[in-house]
């Protein structure tokens, strides 16, 4: 069991809280650097997957785990950076400026979609996300000479100034720095005052309100933020598929992505990481037992998605912190061993307080 | 005349759009939940009817009643396995919930072999008639949809206005601690609405089945009903229905007087509209926060 002894306030401000942490994260990047020459080239393709779709859940669970704001849109923000990256890399834009260019564009289409964020909430706001969602889709669909339409947009390869990331390994390690990058810039938002003000907002707006924080900016500076990154992770979606469609937009995306998010658990930066893992290596777990059932259920179309509902179903019922909540569980129970209460980790029950007569 | 028309057809279009959207207030009313899995419940409820009239082979009206029987027990059944346990926790838990059980329904019945992944049209006695009222041509099956969902309006404002299950649940959705105080049994109402809503979602499947098919994916429909929700606002049962008209007939002109593709996004345009204009929606109660 590890007791850290506090002296100093800044202690509680630091990424690291102690050796431990530095010793295990040194250690993971060690070996996702090392990976190309580890695993396999499908493989690699996969955790190149799941490193971009943990940008895009960095940014989900900004908005959704640490402000209290739900997007059923977020797969129309993804768009967008696809979109954007596909048409400028195409006009020849070198991968930085393109890069910038769509997670910018993304944050400021978030921020539009934010502006009734500041006047609903709850339902409402889920409602005019997911019909910003759909709107979205069609124009993608529709706008035929920048999209291309249904038939889709083949997008070239990254290109640095001249290096050009066209082969799975240099990509993967592009990927793994944004990634990286995305991850401390979300720790240390998280840390500063702007990160506590979302976290205030998310637990009592009124509360967060009258200690002065401005509802207005901060809910569109997380709209902002989240889209963005969904955005930077759609430009790298756009790279890795080399051709993107409108209906790799739809609706069902943006619920594979708060699947991602509820799954990984709510709140918690690893839980954005787990998710990803988590929605990646689903499908692969399907397609490998599905050869040892029975037929009539292994070749069934609607078998990923009974799944699907299913794992939701009882992560939302047992265990509603998600992946990281269960490892949080396994921790303590081995740091306290064999001193681990099975009523630690319980959840308050209280009567259903109603959003509209509060 | 043709104006006439296109209202007519879209009016019996937003009548499904209420209908769901009816199974959507319902239960936000009483449990203060939003459901995701009703399309999926109205998709269960026309399988059901096409279960009992083909395979089964029960004449018309059996199955019709056998079907929304059989969905109501399944929602109080749905309430009570996965809705309950998690009463008290945030909103979106359920949110999520039911997106899941949406999944699983979707899935389950498209794991059905040779039936689940088929469309398949719904043999009513009514199908494809047409009555002529001058230069207007009627399709019965769209009358019949109206009708019903007159017919369904009233019977459920005089229960909730009149009934005193009712007002049992109207209370329970104003307050559910103050309820349970007064001797309401709370979580026993919270199993009839399910089961009320899911009734409401069955009978809006057998009757969209007729213009539509059955098949699968007819719950996505449901997407479209959220927004008449909204428009009529959350809380009310009346505009649930008028939400609904106003998006099919608002659908159903953009289609023919506007460019295309606009059709499929109109309900979303509106409800985006009405969400900056009037957030609470037509019907939605004007109410101010307290701390």
């Amino acid at each position: 069991m590890r007791f850290i002894f506090k002296t100093d306030y800044a202690q509680d401000l630091r990424l690291a809280k102690h050796g431990g942490h530095v010793f295990w994260y040194s250690l993971l990047l060690v070996a996702l650097l090392a990976a190309p020459f580890i695993v396999s080239e499908y493989w690699l393709a996969q955790v190149t997957f799941i490193l971009i779709y943990s940008i895009v859940g960095l940014g989900l669970m900004l908005l959704a785990g640490f402000t209290g704001l739900f997007s059923l849109g977020h797969a129309a923000f993804l768009g967008v950076g696809a979109y954007t990256q596909a048409v400028l890399t195409n006009m020849g834009v070198p991968f930085p400026i393109a890069l910038v260019c769509a997670g910018g564009l993304s944050a400021a289409v978030g921020i539009v979609v934010g502006l009734p964020a500041l006047r609903v909430k709850g339902i409402y706001l889920g409602m005019a996300t997911l019909s910003f969602g759909f709107i979205v889709e069609e124009i993608f669909a529709r706008w035929e000479k920048v999209t291309g339409g249904n038939a889709g947009i083949h997008i070239k390869a990254p290109d640095l100034f001249g290096f050009k990331a066209d082969t799975g390994n240099s990509f993967y390690w592009l990927c793994l720095v944004i990634t990286v990058a995305s991850t401390f810039v979300i720790m240390n938002l998280l840390r500063s005052p702007t990160g506590r003000a979302f976290v205030a907002i998310r637990d009592s707006e009124v509360s967060a309100q009258s200690m002065g924080i401005n509802l207005a900016r901060y809910k569109s500076m997380s709209f902002a933020i989240s889209a963005g990154l969904a955005g930077i992770g759609g430009a790298l979606y756009a790279h890795k598929l080399q051709f993107i469609s409108p209906d790799q937009f739809s609706i069902l995306q943006s619920i594979d992505l708060l699947l991602m998010v509820v799954v990984g658990g709510v709140g918690s930066i690893h839980g954005a990481f787990f998710g990803a893992i988590f929605l990646i290596t689903m499908p692969q777990l399907i397609a490998g037992v599905k050869d040892y059932l029975p037929a009539i259920i292994g070749q069934a179309p609607g078998l990923q998605g009974f799944v699907y509902g299913a794992v939701l179903i009882a992560f939302v019922l047992f265990e509603p912190l998600g992946l990281y909540g269960r490892w949080l569980k396994v921790r303590t129970y081995l740091q306290l061993f064999p001193f681990y209460r099975a009523g630690m980790f319980k959840r308050q029950k209280s009567f259903q307080k109603s959003d509209r007569l509060k | 005349m043709q104006f006439v028309q296109l209202v007519i057809s879209g009016i019996a279009q937003g009548c499904i759009y209420g209908l769901i959207a009816l199974g959507f207030v319902l239960i936000y009313k009483a449990t203060e939940t939003v459901s995701f899995a009703q399309g999926e419940l109205m998709m269960l409820g026309a399988f059901c009817g096409l279960a009992c009239m083909t395979f089964l082979g029960f004449p018309f009206w059996l199955s019709v009643l056998s079907s929304i029987a059989a969905m109501a027990a399944f929602g109080v059944f749905l309430e009570r396995l996965v809705i309950r346990p998690i009463l008290g926790q945030p909103a979106f838990s359920v949110v999520m919930l039911t997106i899941g059980i949406g999944y699983v329904a979707r899935g389950l019945i498209t794991m059905i072999p040779g039936i689940g992944t088929d469309t398949h049209t719904l043999p009513v006695p009514y199908k494809d008639q047409v009555w002529k009222l001058g230069e207007l041509v009627l399709n019965v099956e769209q009358m019949v949809v109206i009708a019903s969902t007159a017919v369904l309006s009233g019977i459920l404002y005089l229960v909730f206005s009149r009934s005193k299950v009712g007002l049992a649940m109207q209370a329970s959705s104003q307050n559910q601690l103050a309820a349970y105080y007064m001797g309401i049994p709370v979580k026993r109402l919270n199993g009839l609405v399910w089961g009320l809503a899911s009734a409401v979602a069955a009978i809006a499947g057998l009757l969209l089945a007729p213009i539509t098919f059955v098949h699968a994916n007819m719950g996505f429909i449901g997407l479209k009903a959220f927004p008449a929700a909204v428009v009529g606002g959350f809380g009310s049962l009346p505009g649930a229905i008028v939400g609904g008209l106003v998006i099919g007939i608002v659908e159903s002109l953009s289609g023919f007087y506007l460019p295309d593709g606009i059709k499929d996004v109109a309900a979303y345009v509106v409800v985006l509209i009405m969400l900056m204009v009037k957030p609470n929606g037509l019907f939605g109660d004007k109410l101010r926060k307290k701390v």
